[in-house]
């Protein structure tokens, strides 16, 4: 007992680990400021893409969305980070990471948005075309809203799913939360620093995935 | 109505010729020829399939037609120079499934079109909607969201909505066929009420009694054609067309 | 045009590297079919605990839940990877892998399967228990069986994107695809290995989530 409370909750070592910790915890908001708006960006694309009148649009989107979540997106990162400098390309990790995130992400959010764009009736877009306005007007004033709404609480999940992938971001050497403890846990061999940013995690993250829940409940009743 | 009698010189609020529409291999429409003259009311009789709708959402081109010409007020509607959007301002459509926003009140049902296609501003608009929602006895409901309202309330929002632009013609698609029996007097009532104030209006409805009341001229259709057309009494009472006489022998309980 | 190929799909490189991403291949399926079974039967369970409302053991479960679903999987993995040896708990790389990514799909599968049995309505199980069937039964027999079709599409996608998760492995150095994929790549000095991965993965994945695609339409809910 005493070693797990040693091992895993040392207060002295995570006190040490906290200033880098919370440093990383700022490199892991800033990945999710930059990686959250465009992954909702080109999913929303992607998305209006793949319900589009346009034959070969429509395909193209599908397979989009299809190939990258198909890939983990470890793979995907590895291979933009470590892969392409073979090719001549060389990216910093927080490019290949935010080039890596966007490709996943808008794949994932598309398939949402879709659903969401789905699941808007067809009698909403001719009541508003009837009324004159055109279909960009349609699909912003009538349609968009309904179907973000409709979706919300699968698009909260995603930005929860994004957030936590963003500790993938340690695997390329970004000094995010993850690689940050990481870091002084392999300096101090005690798992105290990784507890302490699971913790950060879980007060970050806990009342999302509650509100989520409670979310689904309301709509599925 | 803002300009009165011009007399015989202004052309028909609406026109229809040779209208055609296949969906695939089916012909829903094979060449339909109407005109509605100003404050006409023109009821629509069919059975199920007979291309009624169709032709009502070939109208404002929620439908495309394949050919034929339509104008309103003497202007093109079909043709490739047409400002679609301009034009569905002066054509207000009712549809059978109220088609209300869920996601906005109902004033702002009504104003949506005020403000993004007249882009008038959202006092002005409000004014506007809420007169139009005074219209079918709604602007206390002008907060309520669609889904607090009943049926026929939604309805008569829908009905708000269209009014609000003061269009030249309104196109009813079958406005009672979703509503509960006691909510649909409520919906006929304003709709009566629009006749009186002079509005054109083409309605495609099972609302036999109402047609007999209201309408100027009724009109039954079958298998994408015109049979026949004549004043309510000829119809109902007269009926030339044999398929006319089958039709409503099966509402006749109805009327 | 050539350089790329020399890059990306360099024969030598391949032909030398192929067999041991192969066996990548053969880990990272073992994995999933492990991870996929185990986790959506102990899921299915815990909801169908759930569904007794013995309020300590409801709570505890939704704490589980919650925490699993919260807790970025990489964090599990490096914290019990590097974590357990230092209190004498030796665990092999592949092992803790397939423990953490199975509690994690056991609890995204458990609020799944809950979420299933609620939508429900009361009238089932009012109609069941007056036929004088037990709670148990009409959850088995009722109940379930009805949840069942809300429960496929959102648990396949899970199941897909937690299986997918068998990359994160590559950290602690389980031999699955993508850590033989890397190894390959620092030994050759050359892309293709990953380029090869990534084929290997689409050509595991890409499958599954067209037959996911498929289930979401067929079971789809008119206008929801």
């Amino acid at each position: 007992m005493e070693a797990i409370v040693t091992q895993f909750f040392n207060i002295e070592i995570m006190v040490k680990a906290l200033p880098l910790v919370l440093q990383g915890f700022g490199i892991t908001l800033l990945i999710c400021v930059v990686v959250i708006p465009l992954g909702l960006v080109g999913g929303l694309l992607a998305a209006l893409a793949s319900v589009s009148q346009n034959r070969a649009l429509r395909w193209s989107a599908i397979a989009f969305v299809d190939l990258f979540r198909a890939v983990p997106p470890l793979v995907l990162l590895i291979f933009i980070y470590a892969g392409l400098p073979f090719a001549g390309l060389s990216l910093s990790p927080f490019a290949a990471v935010a080039i890596g995130f966007f490709l996943n992400n808008s794949a994932y959010f598309a398939e949402i948005f879709r659903a969401g764009l789905l699941s808007v009736h067809k009698g909403q877009t001719e009541a508003a075309r009837s009324t004159g306005l055109t279909q960009t007007q349609a699909l912003i004033h009538v349609v968009l809203p309904q179907a973000t709404r409709n979706v919300l609480p699968d698009l909260m999940s995603n930005v929860v799913e994004v957030i936590k992938l963003t500790s993938l971001a340690s695997v390329v050497s970004l000094g995010e939360m993850l690689h940050a403890a990481g870091l002084v846990r392999s300096l101090t061999y005690n798992a105290s620093p990784l507890v302490l940013a699971a913790v950060i995690y879980l007060v970050m993250l806990w009342p999302v995935v509650r509100l989520i829940s409670r979310f689904e409940r309301r709509i599925a009743s | 109505m803002t300009q009165a009698a011009q007399g015989a010189v202004a052309p028909p609020t609406l026109t229809v010729r040779g209208l055609r529409k296949s969906f695939g291999a089916e012909e829903v429409l094979k060449g339909i020829d109407l005109t509605i003259a100003r404050s006409e009311l023109v009821f629509v009789l069919g059975p199920s399939g007979s291309g009624k709708s169709t032709m009502l959402r070939c109208c404002n081109r929620l439908e495309e037609p394949d050919a034929g010409e339509i104008t309103l007020e003497g202007d093109p509607v079909t043709g490739p120079k047409v400002d679609l959007n301009r034009l569905r301002l002066r054509m207000g459509m009712v549809f059978q499934a109220f088609n209300l926003y869920p996601h906005l009140s109902a004033l702002s049902n009504v104003t949506l079109a005020l403000r993004k296609v007249r882009r008038l501003p959202r006092a002005k608009a409000e004014a506007l909607g809420l007169a139009a929602l005074d219209r079918v006895g709604l602007k206390a409901k002008a907060g309520s969201y669609p889904a607090q309202l009943s049926g026929g309330q939604q309805q008569r929002v829908a009905i708000a909505r269209a009014l609000a632009l003061e269009p030249s013609v309104m196109l009813f698609d079958e406005p009672t066929s979703a509503l509960d029996p006691e909510l649909v007097g409520d919906v006929l009532a304003v709709m009566q009420d629009m006749k009186a104030q002079g509005m054109t209006m083409l309605v495609v409805s099972h609302e036999m009694k109402f047609a007999r009341d209201a309408a100027d001229r009724v009109i039954f259709m079958d298998a994408g054609r015109i049979v026949e057309e004549g004043s309510p009494e000829q119809i109902f009472e007269a009926p030339q067309h044999e398929r006319t006489e089958t039709f409503l022998a099966r509402f006749s309980g109805r009327g | 045009m050539e350089a790329f190929l020399d890059t990306f799909f360099n024969g030598a490189v391949l032909a030398r590297y192929a067999p041991s991403i192969l066996q990548g291949v053969w880990v990272t399926v073992l994995l999933s079919v492990l991870i996929v079974i185990s986790g959506i039967a102990g899921g299915s369970a815990l909801a169908c605990l759930r569904a007794y409302r013995i309020r300590l053991l409801s709570v505890l479960i939704v704490i589980y839940a919650d925490i699993f679903r919260a807790l970025p999987p990489l964090v599990l993995i490096l914290l019990v990877f590097f974590g357990l040896p230092n209190i004498g708990i030796l665990l092999s790389s592949f092992t803790v892998l397939y423990l953490i990514l199975t509690l994690v799909l056991a609890a995204f599968a458990e609020e799944i399967v809950w979420a299933g049995i609620t939508a429900v309505p009361k009238g089932q199980w009012e109609a069941s228990r007056s036929t004088g069937l037990g709670f148990t039964q009409t959850l088995i027999w009722v109940v379930l069986p009805q949840a069942v079709r809300i429960v496929i599409p959102p648990l396949t996608n899970r199941a897909i994107a937690i299986t997918k998760m068998t990359a994160l492995g590559m950290v602690i150095g389980v031999p699955d695809i993508l850590g033989q994929a890397t190894t390959a790549q620092s030994f050759s000095a050359n892309a293709s290995p990953l380029m090869l991965a990534a084929i290997a993965y689409v050509f595991l994945f890409l499958p599954l989530v067209i037959f996911s695609r498929w289930l979401e339409t067929r079971f789809a809910a008119p206008g929801v």
